[in-house]
């Protein structure tokens, strides 16, 4: 496999300076950020934070214009009998669904997200991908989440990994993206690691965890090790680098945790929609529904939110 | 590496609420007297002390003091339990009295946490997740003993050696309290313990609960005190087997009072453990171990990893990690959920602590401490690291017993090695490398009783603990552990 | 208070236990079993090679969970099976007695069941201990040799006893890891059954322990045959039949493990050996050096 005609400005990083991951000392890292105790004021900062940090998702075969619209129907109206409450940060679509949701959004300050490069395989030729990625920036997203090669990555061609990415982000232009790097595929936390390394110096503005599309997705195992490695990436460049961990997270409970763990790895800096997002869907209810049992004290039900 | 430019921001922005765990569910008596034969009797000169809380300097109860008439007493009970029915019930009969008072420490777990976080400092977090469960499941483990010992000793039959004095410290009370109760009772002895004068209050509160398993009386007898209340039961005619752990300071003068009587004793004492961290590490878990080495219970651990050895080659990355890593500590109220580092068990203790930081500094070490915030009243320390001192300073000789990391670095595997033994004591170490054959080598070399490769202060009934040199004599936990309890014989 | 003669009391349906679930025998069969009088004391499944093909599935999707669970937490569940049975020993001693016991002897059987629950909870966390070492190789490397489970076994329980020697041929198996399928007694299968329901009780994940009642006859073979089963422990049955066990267990090179004439009362027929049954041995080899 070969990239053909492409410059690209940034160096393939040497993996093999890349710190090894012990997958037991991961879990009790882990282990030990479920088990902060969030309560009153702080769980309801954390809550409204976890809302304005969601990417509401549909990624499915049988999405239509009519669906991608009452998606982004509740990213604008997320449960107006509640309010003051934050909006979502994005809608995340497939490219051909991009003109629905812009238009829906037109005058709210929601972003469209759209997955480009053959997701959720990826298994295409680069002109395909790019193709896919310059049909979504064209119609008008704000940000592109792609996917990267995790067969070339198994098989070692990391140069190929690489430039695959410098040149979907050229493709990109200012548009921001977001590189998927399919966790659950790479195996273990070492090559999470050195496919988070590899992202950024590509140029990923975001590394994410999943296309949330095969299981496992997103954990906090995984999603430790990538915020790890933007911390020594920040320290090596000066650059930051958002993350975005996606699927399996439908609990306002675990979003929290995930918010602990950001806290207390990265940093204040880290903690806003422009570094940090949830690629989920149901989780915004339960969020909702967390919020008004703090406020009235009452544990909620499903019925009183919508579900789109 | 970061530099002002790119600092991470840790303080500010989104903060933990308070988050206190209950204590309207605990019960804790005004006073309290000694356990002696099955009953709670007052002690023979009437005198009583307080227990404080070393997070505010209140008082939670009071106790008594024994002296050396109720010692006598208690030895009393515990060879008439012993010669009656202790020795005559059948083994496995034994074993499920142990088992109910694991079962009973089960059901009071979250009271029992309460109560140790209270009455030492410990955060409610450790006492919860650490502290109870490894008390309760000590005393699962030995309970299956009671009936298997034909096993534990190829061609010897184990007999019990009769009445044991144990005296235990204050930074795990409870389960200092189950490491030497349960593998006793398993072997057939019966007790006579004393908990430290700072922390008595669990072993109270375990005292209840034996009452509560239906022990017969004298089996297991609890008596309060202070120094000399130890000294009287570890030097007690009538005492078989002598169990302490606390410094190697008393320790010695222990060994020295049994000289030339025919107690059997067993020492765990103290440490200062070598942490070694080899460029190949996997970097951030091993910085996630440094700090489990010696924050982990405000660092008042024998076998705390108080020396770090960082290959030079990432020093500078790890004590970057490191420092980071300490400014998310929360330093505070025990009883806060959130807290990691609680109070400093004593003022005393606290004292000892700050004037090593003196002497450190004195030394010519460089001292860094997180930044946040601790409370007025009470006795605490941030945690601390030295950079800048080597094998000849105070700090990294002495035991500090707080949360103080005195750092050096190392070139090769050897220098790590010599310097890690380069010690009295021989309690603990640790290895943290990505390399298996290199762990190996390692933890072959290293003088120390336990060693952890690629993890720190893992603790369970199963694995034997003890020291080499200075750090003591016998081991406990596992099957070791039996040796410290059981005489043998020629096989029948 | 009531009147006993007016009211009828529900008769129990004694079923099998396959992954956790209380079905019926698939192949709708049934014997009955009769008291010394020849009254009729219920109806038992009379299991089918299909129900035994169910519970090897069952038993084996179980395995590799119940062998990772901690050597604590599986003593602690089996320490829970004997509180459960501890409860419910009416029951047991009541099904004892109409399978011929005398009371005293029933009592004193499920006690020693209780016990022998006891102790082997007991050695989930102590076996590994005495049975594994650490090797002194002649060359730089540690090596070091444990016990695993070996999988899943078959086990045909004695038919002289009705509950105690259904029990020790049951937790020596799991305690080390295994997960079983069991055959109970012909003659006494009652308390098997409600054995099934203690297990139910006590956090035993589905498909450790699966319980079929039966005949020998019919099912002896598909125990000793069937190729995902690693062991298969018989007890008693004659010479004819351990015969054709050991033939058939030679087609996937299954443990044959014979428990011949035990008196399953005595402590003697307890021991940490019983667990070694049904565990191999792994060794590995790791060099040391920098």
């Amino acid at each position: 496999m070969s990239v053909t005609a492409i410059k690209t400005t940034s160096r393939i990083p040497d993996l093999s300076t890349v710190p090894a991951v012990d997958e037991v000392g991961v879990n009790e890292r882990v282990a030990r950020f479920q088990s902060r105790s969030i309560k009153s004021s702080s769980k309801v900062e954390a809550l409204k934070l976890i809302l304005s940090m969601i990417d509401l998702t549909t990624l499915e075969g049988m999405d239509t214009p009519g669906k991608v619209r009452q998606l982004s129907q509740k990213a604008i109206h997320l449960h107006d009998a509640m309010p003051n409450l934050p909006h979502v940060a994005a809608v995340c679509v497939y490219p051909m669904m991009v003109p629905v949701a812009k238009e829906t959004l037109k005058g709210h300050d929601i972003n469209v997200a759209s997955v480009a490069t053959a997701f959720p395989s990826g298994m295409s030729s680069l002109q395909v991908k790019l193709d896919d990625t310059r049909m979504a920036v064209d119609a008008g997203a704000n940000e592109i989440d792609m996917v990267i090669s995790r067969g070339a990555f198994l098989a070692g061609e990391f140069a190929y990994v690489f430039d695959e990415i410098a040149a979907v982000k050229e493709a990109c232009g200012d548009v921001h993206l977001k590189v998927i790097l399919e966790t659950g595929e790479l195996g273990t936390l070492d090559r999470v690691r050195r496919a988070s390394v590899l992202a950024m110096h590509a140029g990923a503005d975001f590394i994410k965890t999943s296309t949330g599309k095969i299981q496992p997705a997103a954990t906090m195992q995984v999603t430790l090790v990538m915020l790890q490695a933007i911390k020594d990436y920040y320290y090596e460049t000066g650059r930051m680098v958002g993350m975005k961990p996606a699927g399996g997270i439908s609990t306002a409970k675990l979003a929290v945790h995930y918010l602990v763990m950001l806290r207390e790895t990265l940093g204040n800096a880290w903690m806003t929609p422009e570094w940090f997002r949830f690629g989920a869907s149901s989780l915004a209810n339960d969020v909702l529904m967390q919020l008004r049992k703090q406020s009235t004290g009452i544990y909620q039900s499903a019925d009183y939110f919508s579900q789109d | 590496m970061a530099t002002p430019e790119n600092k991470l921001a840790f303080d500010g922005g989104w903060e933990y609420a308070a988050a206190p765990e209950s204590t309207d569910h605990i019960k804790v008596k005004k006073r309290y007297g000694l356990f002696i034969d099955g009953n709670f009797i007052a002690p023979e000169k009437g005198r009583y002390f307080d227990t404080i809380n070393p997070a505010n300097e209140e008082k939670l109860s009071r106790v008594a003091m024994a002296s050396q008439l109720d010692v006598d007493k208690a030895v009393k009970a515990a060879r008439k339990a012993y010669a009656g029915p202790w020795s005559r019930m059948k083994p496995k009969e034994r074993g499920k009295y142990i088992y109910r008072i694991a079962r009973i420490m089960q059901e009071r777990a979250r009271e029992f946490a309460a109560i140790e976080s209270l009455d030492g400092g410990k955060p409610i977090r450790e006492s919860r997740d650490v502290d109870v469960p490894l008390a309760s499941a000590h005393f699962f483990y030995y309970a299956g003993w009671a009936d298997k010992l034909e096993y534990a000793f190829p061609g010897r039959t184990a007999k019990a050696l009769g009445v044991a004095g144990q005296v235990i410290p204050w930074n795990f009370p409870l389960l200092m309290a189950a490491w030497k109760i349960a593998p006793a009772l398993a072997c057939g002895n019966t007790v006579v313990l004393k908990p430290a004068e700072t922390t008595p209050l669990t072993a109270m509160k375990l005292a209840e609960v034996i009452a509560d398993a239906g022990l017969p009386g004298g089996v297991v007898n609890i008596i309060t005190g202070a120094g000399d209340t130890g000294s009287a039961l570890v030097t007690h005619p009538d005492v078989d087997k002598v169990a302490f752990t606390g410094s190697t300071n008393v320790g010695r003068i222990i060994q020295r009072a049994l000289a030339g009587s025919n107690k059997k004793y067993t020492l765990e004492l103290g440490g200062k453990a070598a942490n070694i961290i080899f460029a190949d590490a996997a970097i951030d878990q091993a910085v996630e171990g440094i700090v489990n080495g010696i924050f982990f219970n405000q660092g008042h651990v024998c076998c705390a990893g108080s020396r770090l050895f960082v290959q030079e080659s990432v020093a500078d990355e790890v004590v970057q990690k490191l420092k980071d890593r300490m400014e998310t500590l929360i330093v505070g109220d025990p009883m806060d959920k959130n807290t990691d580092i609680g109070a400093i068990n004593s003022r005393m203790q606290l004292e000892k602590i700050e004037s090593y930081l003196e002497i450190g500094q004195q030394e010519g070490g460089t001292m860094h401490q997180s930044s946040c915030s601790v409370p007025d009243a009470g006795y605490w320390c941030r945690p601390t690291i030295f950079t800048g001192v080597s094998q000849s300073n105070r700090v990294v000789q002495e035991e500090i017993f707080g949360p103080v990391l005195a750092i050096q670095t190392f070139r090769t595997y050897s220098e790590a090695m010599s310097k890690a033994n380069n010690t009295p004591y021989g309690l603990s170490g640790g290895v943290w490398t990505d390399k298996g054959s290199k762990i190996f080598k390692m933890t072959q070399g290293l003088r120390a009783g336990v060693v952890w490769a690629n993890t720190f202060n893992k603790f369970d009934p199963t694995s034997p603990f003890g020291g080499y040199k200075e750090s003591g004599v016998g081991r406990e936990g596992g099957l070791h552990g039996l040796d410290a309890y059981t005489k043998l014989g020629a096989k029948k | 208070m009531s009147n006993k003669s007016q009211r009828l009391p529900i008769a129990k349906t004694y079923k099998i236990y396959i992954d956790g679930k209380f079905p019926r025998t698939e192949s709708g069969r049934y014997f009955a079993l009769e008291n010394k009088k020849g009254a009729v004391i219920a109806n038992i499944c009379r299991g089918s090679r299909k129900d035994f093909r169910n519970a090897v599935v069952a038993a084996r999707k179980a395995q590799t969970g119940w062998a990772k669970a901690s050597a604590y937490l599986r003593g602690q569940i089996v320490y829970r099976i004997a509180e459960m049975l501890e409860g419910r020993k009416e029951q047991f001693v009541a099904e004892l007695v109409l399978q011929g016991n005398t009371r005293r002897a029933a009592e004193r059987e499920v006690d020693a069941s209780i016990d022998r629950l006891i102790y082997y909870a007991g050695w989930a966390d102590k076996y590994q201990q005495i049975f594994s070492s650490v090797n002194p190789v002649n060359s730089s490397h540690f090596n070091f040799s444990v016990l695993e489970p070996t999988g899943v076994v078959s086990l045909i329980a004695p038919d002289n006893s009705g509950l105690i020697g259904l029990i020790s041929n049951i937790v020596p198996a799991i305690v080390g890891g295994n997960t079983c399928v069991v055959l109970a007694s012909e003659q006494r299968p009652l308390c098997a059954v409600s054995f099934a329901e203690v297990l139910h009780a006590s956090d035993v994940p589905a498909g450790v322990v699966n319980i079929l009642t039966g005949f020998r006859s019919e099912l002896t073979e598909q125990f000793a045959s069937h190729m995902d089963v690693n062991a298969i422990a018989y007890c008693d049955g004659g010479k004819k039949a351990a015969r054709t066990i050991q033939e058939l267990a030679a087609e996937n090179i299954k443990h044959a493990i014979s428990r011949q004439q035990v008196d399953w009362l005595s402590d003697d027929a307890a021991s940490p050996y019983r667990i070694r049954e049904t565990q191999e041995v792994k060794t590995t080899w790791h060099p040391i050096g920098t």
